[in-house]
């Protein structure tokens, strides 16, 4: 685990005082951690200041990987590896590879984006990440800063005035 | 999605919950003790269970032939039960992949039982090719894997094989969307769980935040995932049509069929979906979130997908006879009047003419008769897939070789045991995982929740979410604060005292009308008032009397309040004698507290009132 690390964190009853809060304080250059939330806010993302994700074009790759495996893999197999004549058709009978090869597409794609997905947030089985409100998972969204980053009395004034319901401090 | 909400859309949402509310309400099945008819629900399937894997290993053990299939009927209940199942496990994938790229919210609050759904129909499935091919231990030759036998490699050119694929990859697909699902509502069980529980979610949970990247990559995840489920789900039973539609058999070897196959599946599993849920959510009291209005929207599927069904029936016996094919003619009037003939009037009673009642709106939002036609068509899409596979293997080419075909107990006590299976799965799930998807509820919540949306709503909304140029004051939105605030150690700021105030209560819409103008023009602003208000809120008032207040020009609570007594009273009497026990006295004062959205105080005197009479 990650050593660990002092943090201040404002929580808010709703999404858009989180919304406001967190445009509040970028304008103000305060530099937040992370944001948490309990459902996904939509509307977040660009006043957070978040890329858009890439894991879509990690899945177009697994998926055109699962096409070649596929389509690649039976023309080797019936042209090379084990040439048999089925009800006198072709050995490369490419319009009977359609099928195969679209499920392959499908299941590389998936496979391989979930799993990505779990390991570039690193979450999986067994990962214990460290807890900063047990109501996060619940009706409270949370901004937190790091306290080796920010003034952390300004920080304080901030979530003060932005509306936060509760403000706390804590070691993760 | 955006944060419009239309007047018109029935709230999908009810009993004004706040996102704690929604917690609560949904991790409670997984935190309570079982109640004594889940008890008595997992006896019976395991019991069922039970008795399906003593005649799997019947079968086993003996061989195939404790099965009454014979040189003619090569197929029988085996895979009539396997396309039976895959069918029903399609309505799944559609609710979490297609309405989810339909942007149909009233998925959220079924979905995630969909999906489950869908797994275990496909686990049912997948067991009678394995054990229908006789010795079942040896089925991994179906795999292409490098083996020493040259290595021989399976036939990729047979739908039987694509089969194989499709469904292992249908199988692995769903659950790894449905799971992907899951993670954050495993991590709202964890933090309200303590000790080994904790432990345990924490394990199902993966470690899940809540971060805010976290949940963009969870929603694009989700996203790609039921882009590709889509077409997915329409390739599996499309390759299971195809397991007949390539052979040579009349009244099998025919184009309709993967178009058929596959509306029949969503139609076999909307039905499924429905007599799940409607015993759901009775036994886990999630009436508030699998609403009426959810059933009714499943029933329009149905109805849908059961004509289009209809509809193939029909082009089928059209395209036998307009071919001129001898073979095919046969083969369609043998299903109708040959020896099977109760199983074709069974299927077409049950598919095409059963959800017919569906046209009438108030028969789709009737439960029990939902209940009943779902369980119909249950019946009636096992039928179709026995007409289509035994039926016509029956009597082909070859009068010789006719022959008929009745189940031994081991093959429907198989078929027993993956009811049993299918049920004991369910209601394991139920136990442990939230069947509503917590979080997707939640984000719905102020778009469709019925305080922000319908005819009960208390707080007049305005656009957010994706708006990100408006700038509005900090404390306007409403949101049930049911934390305790006062025990000291942190700050209790004003704004959150406002929100909690607010909560629940009609100064809301006071509080909310006070808006900066970029807001007013940032979207419209939508009033609970538009149109006629929904009079049956009165107490007293019922569907009858409503509509004579209407045709007597009393279409608001507000107009309602207006009127005197002795007004209703000559409305009442003039429209007959049967209205002359209803006493209107407190409609008025009633409506006038409607009008003012003073709910709580209507609620107090509902209360003290008998059937809209002081006492």
């Amino acid at each position: 685990m990650a050593k660990s690390k002092d943090i201040i964190y404002g929580l808010y009853n709703d999404e858009e005082h989180l919304i406001e809060a967190v445009r509040a304080a970028r304008a103000d250059h305060l530099e937040i951690m992370d944001v948490y939330t309990p459902f996904p806010v939509h509307g977040l993302d660009p006043v957070l200041g978040l890329s858009e994700s890439r894991l879509h074009i990690a899945g177009f790759v697994y998926g055109m990987l699962g096409t070649l495996t596929a389509f690649l893999g039976m023309t080797w197999i019936f042209t090379k590896d084990w040439p048999i004549i089925f009800g006198g058709k072709p050995y490369w009978s490419v319009p009977a590879f359609i099928p195969i090869t679209f499920e392959l597409t499908v299941l590389f794609a998936s496979i391989g984006m979930v799993v990505t997905f779990y390991i570039i947030n690193g979450l999986g089985p067994g990962v214990v990440n460290p807890t900063i409100d047990l109501r996060i998972t619940d009706d409270k969204f949370c901004i937190a800063f790091d306290k080796s980053e920010v003034d952390t009395s300004k920080v304080e004034s901030f979530l003060r005035g932005s509306g936060a319901s509760e403000i706390h401090s804590k070691t993760i | 999605m955006s944060g419009h909400v239309s007047p018109i859309r029935e709230p999908l949402v009810q009993g004004h919950k706040s996102y704690h509310d929604i917690t609560e309400d949904l991790c409670a099945p997984t935190e309570r003790k079982p109640s004594a008819a889940w008890v008595i629900g997992i006896i019976i399937s395991l019991s069922l269970l039970g008795f399906g894997l003593f005649c799997i290993a019947w079968t086993i053990w003996h061989g195939i032939g404790t099965w009454n299939l014979n040189r003619t009927i090569g197929w029988g209940w085996d895979i009539t039960n396997f396309v039976w199942w895959i069918g029903i496990g399609h309505a799944g994938t559609l609710i979490s992949a297609i309405l989810l790229l339909f942007r149909q919210k009233w998925r959220t609050g079924v979905n995630r039982a969909a999906e489950a759904m869908t797994i275990f129909a496909v686990i049912c499935a997948a067991l009678f090719p394995g054990i229908h091919v006789g010795r079942a231990w040896v089925v991994f030759y179906f795999f292409p894997y490098p083996n020493t036998r040259g290595p021989l490699w399976p036939n990729f050119n047979s739908p039987l094989l694509w089969d194989l694929f499709a469904i292992s990859t249908y199988f692995t697909v769903s659950l790894l969307f449905w799971y992907t699902g899951l993670v954050p509502d495993f991590a709202t069980v964890r933090d309200r769980a303590k000790g080994f529980r904790r432990k345990i979610y924490n394990f199902l949970s993966f470690g899940w935040t809540g971060s805010a990247k976290h949940w963009q990559r969870w929603e694009a995840l989700c996203l790609v995932l039921a882009g590709i489920a889509t077409p997915l789900v329409l390739s599996v039973h499309t390759i299971v049509s195809f397991d007949f539609a390539t052979s040579v058999i009349p009244g099998w070897h025919t184009t309709i069929f993967p178009p058929y196959f596959v509306a029949g599946a969503i139609f076999s599993g909307f039905a499924m979906v429905l007599t799940l849920m409607i015993i759901t959510r009775k036994l886990f009291n999630l009436e508030n979130y699998i609403t009426i209005g959810h059933i009714e929207s499943m029933n329009k599927v149905i109805l849908v997908t059961g004509t289009i069904v209809g509809v193939a029936y029909l082009t089928e016996l059209f395209i036998a006879w307009y071919s001129g094919y001898v073979y095919e003619q046969f083969a369609f009037f043998n299903r109708a009047v040959g020896p099977y003939w109760w199983s074709y009037f069974g299927m077409m009673f049950c598919n095409v003419i059963s959800p017919q009642v569906f046209w009438k709106r108030s028969w789709r939002r009737n439960i029990a008769l939902t209940f009943f036609v779902s369980i119909v068509i249950n019946i009636g899409m096992w039928f179709e897939r026995f007409v289509i596979i035994a039926t016509t293997l029956a009597r082909e080419y070859l009068p010789s070789s006719w022959s008929y075909y009745s189940p031994t107990w081991v093959e429907i006590g198989i078929f027993i045991g993956t009811i049993g299976l299918f049920f004991t799965l369910y209601l394991v799930f139920a136990r442990v995982a939230p069947v509503v998807a917590i979080a997707e509820v939640k984000s719905i919540l102020k778009t469709a929740g019925d305080q922000y949306t319908g005819p009960d709503a208390i707080h007049s909304h305005h656009g957010h979410g994706d708006h990100h140029d408006h700038s509005h004051a900090m404390g306007l939105a409403a949101n049930t604060d049911h934390h305790d605030h006062s025990d000291g150690g942190h700050l209790d700021l004003s704004s959150s005292t406002a929100s909690s105030a607010i909560a629940s209560s009609a100064v809301a819409e006071e509080t909310v009308s006070i808006e900066t103008e970029s807001e007013a023009a940032d979207g419209p602003r939508i009033r609970s008032t538009v149109g006629p208000d929904d009079l049956k809120k009165i107490e007293g008032i019922g569907p009858k009397i409503s509509e004579l207040l209407n045709a007597g020009g009393i279409n608001t609570f507000a107009e309602l309040a207006d009127t005197s007594v002795e007004r209703l009273k000559t409305i009442l009497t003039e429209a007959g004698s049967r209205y002359q026990s209803h006493d209107p006295g407190s409609w008025p004062e009633q409506a006038s507290l409607a009008r003012d959205g003073k709910w709580e105080e209507l609620k107090d005197l509902q209360d003290r009132l008998d059937g809209g009479k002081f006492v």
